[in-house]
């Protein structure tokens, strides 16, 4: 009864073998159903154990790694946690697999793109399913790898290419930290394996044995690893130079699923977090950073999809600061919903991309909701969602939040406000410019604009209907709800108790006045780019026009440069010198130089053989004479 | 009896014989006469023998004469192979002189 | 009798094929290598069967005087690397087919020998025949490489063989010093050099320590004794480079599992946390040196370099964990580097070219080609579920156990190691095709059988990893 779990994962996997063994010899439709329909079997499984399975059930298969001294069993952990974030997974993946088989109808590669598709999901269900650290690390690095190959998926573009390769190294980046923090804990613990139940079973009940300090070092290199995988500062540049690859897949790994894994791990390990309120404020202040930081560069973006990889870092921090602040449950609840609606944006613009023939740039946009009406209507919900406009399920968990955010600090509250507002205001920004006004394109694709298949256009209205109605699924009791998720979540959690029931301090008419004040922000950041882009007529400058504090943001801050400057070159420059200095001329040289002084040495000796008997002679005379002489003092 | 060459003392021989040794040393070292160095040689060797006499005398043991035989039968048979090569070489390259043969070298 | 067949059969089929001519030869070099690889998958399926009681070691009395006896056992590390030498050979040979090399008999004659002395120093359970073993090693590979070599290969050669014997010559010194100081009278069993070695004092311990270090290290070789790798894998064939990475530097890390550990235990534990600091300044040393390699058999030398530092380091470490997962890493180094050394193979023989800057778009033409490069490529770096990932977790965790920065500094291979896999991936296979590589033929099906065994072995021992886990 229990081995069905194990289909979960195998399913997608099972997709990828066969697309991947054979795809190229089948159809494009056989391809594609195979695709999604291992995608809907998969949420199938998921959605019965969601309605089946109680508590935390473990489901082991086989002995991974077993020696006396590292243990690691292949083993699932079925809890509240990982079902929701299976439902996640499985459900927006189903929804985008879908979307894909139109979207990516007219490429050559499609064969490969869903395997790599159904792979991904494979990994990602790994990384959630995994009972040990070592099984989520399998996954959290076999998604790094279906990132990188679905960034460079067209890989006759370089650029595209060099996208895929710096995720997949910055994604390293925090992946040492990862590694490094799994060492950390099994020292700590001082166990041979890395099973959440035995850790969590060990911090709850001996955390007093390691010191604050082990316990602050072992979250923070976590949360390393979390920072690379959900893009925050330091390591969030990968994340819209991701946005190379195909738009569905922008939608599902780089907005919906891949880029959540950070969180969910901070999320599972919430017992080390808790001890470590260090971390969790460094994790707090990471995190409004983040979302405040992309939110700027967001603003005067042109990219229709860089607009979206912004607002996806900024998103994330916002589920950082929750985390930060103690809000496990708040945090994915937010994960939750940005799922629904981002994927919902992306493959809206997927869909737009698709009518405009693969035109990005928002300032030859405009005019488009006439052409493109579900598109249109999917994506203004998608917006309204994600700018936290009541009654869509971005405002339920922004305000949830941000009301643990004032709870713990009101200064970070203030800056999720600015953050909010920002967010607003480029996403509006982005609307108008796409769809309302003149259309500013040449006449060729004014002619070709058509509104998606029914493929494209269905998944757009589920996610639609869901970014409505997925904040009823956590509505808070301020608007009479019963926190449905977060009950659901509760048993995950080590001291939800404590948290809960500081929230509780807030009044009601405190978290009402809150929310007026957000909300009356955000309302006032739309009106104002409603006055700005509203008409159609204010179109962003070209690239090369703009100056100032503008420019500035508008190149990111010039922090790839800056990297490229610090790091990149300085560690090109350092292989160049060692290769040329170091190694060939200084070590090499050493050894080289045993072999000259033999060779010149003997080159010396040599010219002793003089060929002249007389001169040989003489030298065994004067030999015999000193052993001679020798033998006499000797004695 | 004593043997006559018991009349002159050990030390003399010693002396005369390091003497002989020593000039035919040097005789091999200077020359470049092939011929004068094959003789240098046979000095030396004589003076050896002289020794081997005046020692076997005094000390009474016959062997040391018995090795004189030897070593002048040796240099007999020494002689004719090495003047031999002489001529060779004499014929090879029209002189005797030793330093022409320093091609085995570096 | 088993282990005296299994050792002998290489040198037989080397007679064997120096007699032979004609076109057939490869087909029989491979034929004749398949023989071993039977024998020792027997010998691994049945390793823990009662069956084969008596079959795991032989013992017989060969130089009486010297108390030198022809002495072979086969354990759980010794196994596998057997396993790792007649797997490899067969794909090794394989992976020749394609080329025309001149007197070919002569060739599989010496890669046939080759084998012979490999299995031979893993075998060995007695000092003086695991020296003999170990110089036999050399003599095959050196020819190998200075025949069939490219450009400079005299040089270059030359340089490899007299650094190698270097370093032999003092592990000899260190051999007669213990046996000469052993108590036990003329006796070079392992047990008798063990109890002697461990029996003197640490002085005397150090000096064997640094006699036998030496030939150990330049073997893998340890920074700052690797200079002569990269020159001798880019000259050397591809067979030659196959042999000495895959299989031959084996011989430098089992020598100190096996022998260095035991001989002079007290100066092991006292002198390896250098030997650590060292290996892991190679690691990092070599991988930031690979980045900007031109040549892109060069950057597999130096990622090779790389890869057997992290190897040093968990054997120096001294702990359990770090030599388990030495010997994982082994043999799954092993396969990942034959398996990239084939893959540039197939490169330079349809390119003429190694220079990394001069490809590029191979796999518009060549997509089978580019999944086997992923797949081996992963294997390369460590990527969870590949091959490479199980060791270097365990060789990680050993040297973070041993020291929290060394750990940190060796984990910086993980970030490096993508830099230089990914970065080379990039420019050999993507993009655009350019003259050279548009009319990039697809691999054949000999290439495909060698690529698919390499990247089923990957895959296997990556999600299997117990497979090789529970025999050491």
């Amino acid at each position: 009864m229990a081995n069905y779990i194990f289909f979960i994962p195998l399913l997608p996997l099972l997709g990828f073998i066969i697309n991947g063994l054979l795809g190229k010899k089948m159809p494009k439709s056989i391809v594609g159903t195979i695709g999604t329909l291992t995608m809907v079997l998969a949420f199938s499984l998921v959605v019965y154990t969601f309605f089946t399975s109680e508590g935390q059930n473990y489901h082991f298969l086989y002995s991974f790694i077993d020696t006396p001294y590292l243990k690691v069993p292949f083993e699932f952990l079925v809890d509240p946690l990982s079902i929701t974030m299976m439902l996640i997974i499985t459900g927006v993946g189903t929804l985008i697999h879908l979307y894909s088989t139109a979207y990516m109808h007219e490429d050559e590669g499609f064969y490969r793109y869903f395997a790599y598709l159904n792979l991904f999901v494979f990994f990602m269900l790994l990384l959630v399913l995994g009972a040990n650290y070592v099984i989520m690390f399998i996954g959290w690095e076999g998604v790094g790898l279906c990132s990188y190959l679905l960034i460079g998926f067209w890989f006759k573009n370089q650029n595209y290419n060099d996208a895929a390769k710096k995720a997949f190294i910055v994604n390293r980046v925090g992946d040492l930290g990862f590694l490094l923090g799994m060492f950390l804990l099994m020292d700590a613990t001082k166990s041979n394996n890395l099973d959440y139940k035995e850790v969590f079973g060990f911090f709850k009940s001996n955390s007093e044995i390691v010191g604050t300090g082990t316990i602050t070092a072992i979250t923070l290199l976590l949360f390393i690893g979390a920072t690379g995988k959900s893009a925050q500062i330091p390591l969030y540049t990968w994340l819209p130079d991701a946005m190379a690859g195909p738009t569905p897949v922008s939608a599902l790994i780089h907005a919906a699923t891949m880029v959540t894994a950070g969180i969910y791990m901070i999320v599972r390990s919430n017992v080390l977090f808790m001890l470590a309120p260090d971390t969790l404020l460094i994790i707090a202040i990471i995190g409004v950073a983040t979302a405040l930081f992309a939110a700027t560069i967001g603003l005067f973006q042109n990219d229709i999809k860089k607009v979206l990889a912004y607002s996806t870092v900024s998103q994330l921090g916002y589920m950082f600061l929750a985390l930060g602040v103690g809000a496990f449950s708040s945090g994915l609840f937010h994960v939750m919903t940005h799922a629904f609606f981002k994927a919902l944006l992306f493959l809206g613009a997927g869909s737009v991309i698709h009518a405009m023939h693969h035109e990005q740039d928002i300032r030859v946009m405009g005019g488009l909701s006439k052409k493109l009406p579900i598109t249109h209507l999917t994506f203004l919900i998608g917006t309204l969602a994600i700018a936290g406009i009541p009654g869509f399920s971005g405002f339920f968990s922004k305000d949830a939040i941000l009301a643990f955010v004032f709870q713990s600090s009101p200064v970070l509250w203030g800056l999720g406000v600015v953050g909010a507002i920002m967010t607003a205001f480029y996403m509006f920004r982005l609307y108008f410019l796409t769809f309302w006004g003149k259309f500013r394109g040449t006449h060729e694709q004014e002619h070709h604009l058509h509104e998606s298949p029914l493929a494209m256009t269905l998944p757009l209205i589920i996610l639609a209907v869901l970014s409505i109605g997925g904040g009823f699924l956590n509505l808070g009791e301020v608007f009479g709800g019963s926190a449905l998720l977060d009950k659901y979540l509760e048993p995950v959690f080590v001291v939800p108790t404590n948290y809960h029931a500081e929230v509780h301090h807030l009044s009601h008419s405190t978290e009402w006045i809150l929310m007026a004040v957000s909300v009356g922000a955000i309302l006032a950041a739309i009106i104002f780019a409603y006055t700005q882009y509203g008409s159609g007529k204010n179109v962003p400058v070209a690239d090369d026009k703009i100056s100032g504090i503008q420019k500035v943001i508008y190149n990111k801050y010039y922090v790839d440069e800056l990297y490229d400057a610090v790091i990149v070159k300085p560690l090109y420059a350092l292989s160049t010198f060692g290769h040329r200095i170091l190694d060939n001329t200084i070590i090499d040289g050493l050894v080289n130089s045993f072999g000259k002084v033999v060779y010149v040495s003997s080159d010396y000796v040599r010219r002793i053989q003089t060929g002249n008997t007389s001169f040989y002679i003489l030298l065994m005379v004067i030999g015999s004479v000193v052993l001679l002489a020798f033998n006499l003092v000797i004695k | 009896m004593d043997s006559v060459i018991k009349l002159i003392p050990l030390n003399n021989y010693i002396y005369l014989s390091f003497a002989i040794f020593a000039i035919g040393v040097l005789g091999v070292l200077t020359r470049r006469n092939a011929i004068v160095v094959f003789m240098s040689i046979e000095l030396m060797l004589n003076s050896v023998n002289l020794l081997l006499s005046a020692f076997s005398a005094y000390s009474g043991d016959g062997a040391g004469q018995v090795f004189v035989f030897f070593i002048m039968a040796v240099a007999a048979a020494e002689v004719a192979v090495g003047l031999a090569i002489i001529v060779l070489l004499f014929r090879n390259t029209n002189s005797v002189d030793i330093n022409v043969l320093k091609r085995l070298k570096w | 009798m088993l282990l005296l067949t299994l050792l002998f059969l290489p040198l037989f089929s080397a007679i064997v094929l120096q007699f032979l001519s004609g076109e057939l030869v490869k087909k029989i070099a491979l034929f004749l290598s398949l023989i071993p690889l039977g024998l020792s998958l027997y010998m691994a399926f049945n390793f823990n069967c009662p069956c084969m009681d008596g079959q795991l070691a032989f013992n017989q009395p060969w130089i009486e005087s010297l108390g030198v006896n022809f002495n072979l056992l086969l354990d759980g590390t010794s196994l596998l690397l057997v396993l790792l030498t007649t797997v490899l050979t067969p794909l090794i040979i394989l992976s020749s087919f394609k080329h025309d090399y001149e007197n070919p008999s002569r060739l599989y004659a010496l890669i046939a020998a080759m084998q012979f002395g490999l299995l031979g120093v893993f075998l060995a359970h007695d000092c003086f025949l695991f020296y003999v073993f170990w110089e036999i090693a050399l003599i095959p590979v050196y020819f190998i490489c200075g025949i069939y070599g490219g450009e400079g290969k005299e040089k270059v050669t030359l340089k490899f063989f007299i650094y190698t014997i270097l370093g032999s010559l003092f592990m000899l010194v260190g051999i007669l010093y213990v046996y000469s100081k052993s108590k036990f009278g003329a006796d070079f069993s392992y047990e008798a050099i063990v109890a002697s070695g461990s029996a003197l004092s640490i002085s005397e311990q150090t000096f064997v320590f640094v006699m036998f270090f030496l030939a150990f290290a330049i073997k893998m070789p340890i920074f700052p004794l690797h200079t002569w790798q990269p020159d001798t894998y880019t000259v050397s064939p591809t067979v030659g480079t196959m042999l000495l990475s895959g299989i031959m530097l084996k011989m430098g890390v089992f020598g100190a599992i096996k022998w260095l550990k035991h001989i002079a235990p007290d100066a092991f534990i006292a002198y390896a946390p250098y030997v650590v600091v060292l290996s892991v300044i190679g690691i990092v040393y070599a991988s930031i040196l690979a980045i900007q390699q031109s040549d892109a058999k060069r950057l597999v030398a130096y990622s090779s370099i790389a890869h057997v530092g992290l190897i040093a380091a968990g054997v120096f470490v001294n702990s359990n964990l770090g030599s388990e997962g030495a010997v994982v890493q082994m043999i799954n180094h092993g396969i990942n580097v034959v398996g990239m050394f084939f893959i540039l193979d197939i490169i330079e023989r349809r390119t003429k070219t190694r220079e990394i800057a001069s490809l590029g778009g191979i796999i518009n033409s060549a997509p089978i080609f580019a999944v086997f490069f992923v797949i081996i490529m992963l294997g390369n770096i460590a990527l969870p579920l590949t091959n490479g990932f199980v060791g270097e977790f365990m060789l990680l965790k050993s040297v973070y156990d041993f020291n929290v920065w060394l750990g940190a500094l060796a984990g910086l291979s993980v970030i490096l190691g993508a830099v230089y896999t990914l970065r080379t991936y990039q420019r050999v296979m993507l993009g655009d095709s350019n003259a050279l590589t548009a009319t990039f033929p697809e691999v054949t099906t000999s290439e495909i059988i060698v690529l698919l065994v390499i990247s089923f072995l990957v895959i296997l021992l990556g999600v299997f990893p117990q497979v090789v886990l529970q025999l050491i």
